[in-house]
């Protein structure tokens, strides 16, 4: 039996959801980071389904390239936290509130 | 027997992101996300990718998460433990997130497929998944490969830059 495509699409749209939960609730600023990794495979789980359902073989590339940006965004994201970590005690979003107006 | 796997492995990626975001440990979260990204190749097998599903591997569980897992070296987990995790207004955030799950299955139903391409499963099993994936990438899609290349060399000096300590004279 052919699964229907709506089911990867509700798959991919409840991990979605989740990180974009994690990504607004969680004070530690890793945890955010790996929200947004989830988003990511997220959409890459619809791309890849796409991809099958559609006999077009596009879909993998862009994940492809999604996975090589994923990859650029954590190594900046990192860094980031470790110059914030060298500034402050902790790595956490809501004390770090230097730039409010 | 395919929708047993598929269910299975819906379930499972489901509970394992819900563990990621909610364990008050960040080396727990970042463990619990090695078996997450495990399954997804799994997802992406029983969708005919078998390349993603390796890169998957390689890349995600491999590259980034070590990553991840030296960056929480850094961190002090003794206090982070004690500490609450989420920030104050929570429930708010949760309720902007359960909205948003809403508004895509709303949309969802109004979804339909698009015109078929050329690529079925008997041309893709005759050449093989990696060599057709070889060949977009490197015909119809260099000059996007080139560019990609040249945001990861940008990534890895913006790494370093941001990450050096900085030498006052």
């Amino acid at each position: 039996m052919m699964i229907p495509l709506n089911w990867y699409i509700s798959l991919s749209a409840v991990v979605f959801i989740i990180g974009v939960a994690g990504f607004l609730m969680r004070r530690n600023i890793i945890i955010m980071f790996m929200s947004i990794e989830l988003m990511l495979n997220a959409v890459n789980i619809s791309l890849v389904s796409f991809s099958h359902y559609l006999n077009d073989m596009k879909g993998q590339v862009m994940v492809f390239f999604i996975i090589a940006v994923a990859a650029a965004e954590a190594a900046i994201g990192l860094a980031i936290i470790i110059a914030l970590f060298r500034n402050k005690p902790n790595v956490h979003v809501d004390e770090a509130n230097e730039m409010k107006g | 027997m395919a929708t047993g796997i598929f269910f299975y492995l819906a379930a499972a990626i489901t509970i394992l992101s819900v563990l990621v975001i909610t364990r008050r440990n960040p080396v727990h979260s970042v463990i619990t996300m090695v078996l997450l990204f495990f399954h997804i190749a799994g997802l992406y097998l029983t969708l005919n990718a078998e390349f993603l599903a390796a890169v998957q591997v390689i890349v995600y569980a491999g590259a980034i998460l070590v990553l991840f897992l030296f960056v929480i070296l850094l961190l002090n987990l003794k206090e982070e433990l004690l500490e609450r995790r989420y920030v104050g207004p929570w429930p708010l955030q949760l309720a902007a997130a359960v909205g948003l799950f809403f508004m895509f299955f709303l949309s969802l139903k109004a979804f339909k497929l698009g015109p078929q391409g050329a690529f079925t499963d008997e041309v893709i099993k005759a050449q093989t998944n990696t060599k057709v994936l070889g060949k977009f990438l490197y015909m119809e899609y260099l000059y996007p490969f080139e560019v990609v290349s040249i945001v990861l060399l940008v990534a890895i000096i913006g790494a370093i830059v941001l990450a050096k300590k900085r030498v006052r004279n």
